[in-house]
């Protein structure tokens, strides 16, 4: 196999991107869908499985790499963005590092080269934040384990191909492999989103559904501490990259407009309160990607500390992206609350990254905590 | 003689994975909290870290030893105290030839 050139996998995603997808961005999201020919592009283009080695199939982009794809992707259209999110970042690179060979063979490459489509259920009605109070129940049955309960909203679950399911046996929670055609699997649409219009929400009732007992993935009770725990890192790696994508996407709109508007006889953009808007932008675009690629290095080598450095990026990253929204929205005034410019959607969009994947107050107390132990001085008479 | 040599040499290693556990977990633990930590403790149960910290653990576990943890060992039970996380080191170590 041809080695795979990184800068060639962004140049290819930069073009779809800015010609495919950035155009028809608004339609996705007015008509909360993602066509499949999207999706097909996605994985003939190798980008479903970027994250992955050639070895399953995969383009083996190290987590620079795959971060600054992310960005490409996400600064034209966050819905397909979330596509990499759920089913690169979460669902096959959690397989990649914690699930059995067996269980690579028979899902990591369908899934790195596209041809099978993942998701990641999780969230219940009583299980959000705290994620480990996950009501769906395993059994174990000779040779499979039964699975019963409902995920209450699953990002593509309308269109994926496999689950990854998390569930709970008095407690000990374990994660599976389920495939959509297991007899017992149902998804109803869901609609009314603030952003992620596009990413087939769905609700997923399993019902019976018998699941043999090599989709286990890890060991029972390996659920929580380690596979929604990687899943999780994974995906705020890739959230915090959405964040500088949009964040990018609202400075290029506000600029572009500022320079442009004329009112009181002037360009709105020689307005000294406009240009602390820019500034700050300008800012904190800069910063919250240097956090990202300093957690992609962390990452890259399974650092210990990749978790916090990841935390300290999505955290810092998805706020930025809200407060630049919030601007590029403020500059553009009416048309910035108009869906005929990219604004008010870009501004809906970033809402959404400080809530998933672990909320902003969630970062914090993790972050805070993290301080205490590396900050305060261990002689404190000092 | 031989014998007793090859399972002091065990013995030393394992007590320097067991050392070198102790202090990152020391150097994890919550800033609130002045504990003893003993190799048995079950680090979850006795709340020094909820199950969040285990994933961190295994990345510890594979950098620093050199290891790589295969999935029917990612259970909680191998994580969960000083003296577990040793043992499985050196089980690991020994299954890769070392």
């Amino acid at each position: 196999m041809s080695e795979v050139d990184p800068a060639d996998v962004i140049a290819r995603a930069r073009s779809f991107a800015e010609t495919e997808l950035a155009p028809r961005a608004a339609e996705f999201d007015r008509e909360e869908r993602l066509p499949h020919d999207v999706v097909r592009r996605m994985a003939d283009e190798g980008f479903l499985g970027a994250s992955i080695p050639a070895k399953w199939g995969g383009l083996g982009l190290d987590p620079l790499a795959y971060g600054e794809l992310t960005e490409v992707i996400g600064k034209a259209c966050a819905s397909t963005r979330a596509l990499l999110t759920v089913h690169t970042s979460i669902v096959a690179t959690t397989l990649l590092e914690l699930a059995s060979k067996r269980l690579k063979e028979k899902y990591l490459t369908a899934l790195a080269r596209g041809e099978k489509i993942g998701c990641f259920a999780l969230s219940e009605e009583n299980a959000g934040s705290d994620a480990a109070a996950v009501e769906t129940t395993y059994t174990r049955k000779g040779d499979t384990f039964v699975l019963n309960g409902r995920k209450k909203w699953t990002s593509f679950a309308g269109i994926a191909d496999l689950f990854l399911v998390i569930a709970s046996d008095n407690g000990v929670t374990s994660a599976f492999v389920v495939e959509r055609d297991m007899p017992g699997v149902e998804t109803r649409p869901k609609s009314g989103f603030l952003g992620n219009r596009a990413t087939h929400i769905a609700e997923v009732a399993f019902a019976d559904v018998e699941v043999p007992a090599e989709n286990l993935i890890a060991g029972i009770g390996a659920g929580f501490g380690f596979v929604v725990n990687t899943a999780l890192l994974h995906g705020r790696y890739s959230i915090a990259w959405a964040g500088v994508a949009l964040a990018q996407a609202a400075l290029e709109e506000m600029c572009s407009y500022a320079t442009r508007r004329e009112q009181f006889g002037v360009k709105i953009g020689t307005q000294q309160l406009v240009q602390k808007m820019v500034a700050d932008a300008v800012t904190n675009v800069a910063a919250a990607r240097e956090l990202c690629r300093r957690a992609g290095r962390f990452l890259a080598p399974r650092n210990a500390d990749a978790a916090m450095e990841t935390n300290i990026a999505k955290y810092f990253s998805s706020t930025i992206a809200q407060r630049a929204t919030s601007d590029a929205v403020q500059v553009l005034g009416g048309n910035g609350c108009w869906s005929g410019y990219p604004a008010e959607r870009l501004f809906r969009e970033a809402k959404i990254l400080e809530i998933i994947e672990g909320t902003s107050q969630l970062q914090q107390v993790m972050i805070a905590d993290f301080g205490y132990k590396k900050y305060a001085r261990k002689n404190q008479s000092q | 003689m031989h014998d007793e040599a090859v399972v002091n040499m065990a013995d030393v290693t394992v007590a320097d994975y067991a050392a070198n556990i102790r202090a990152y977990l020391r150097e994890n633990m919550t800033a609130f909290k002045d504990v003893e930590l003993d190799d048995e403790d079950n680090i979850f149960e006795r709340g020094f870290f909820t199950s969040l910290f285990a994933m961190q653990l295994l990345h510890y576990v594979e950098s620093t030893f050199d290891v790589e943890v295969p999935d029917d060992y990612i259970m909680l039970r191998n994580f969960s105290s000083v003296r577990r996380l040793a043992d499985m080191v050196a089980e690991l170590k020994r299954t890769a030839g070392e």
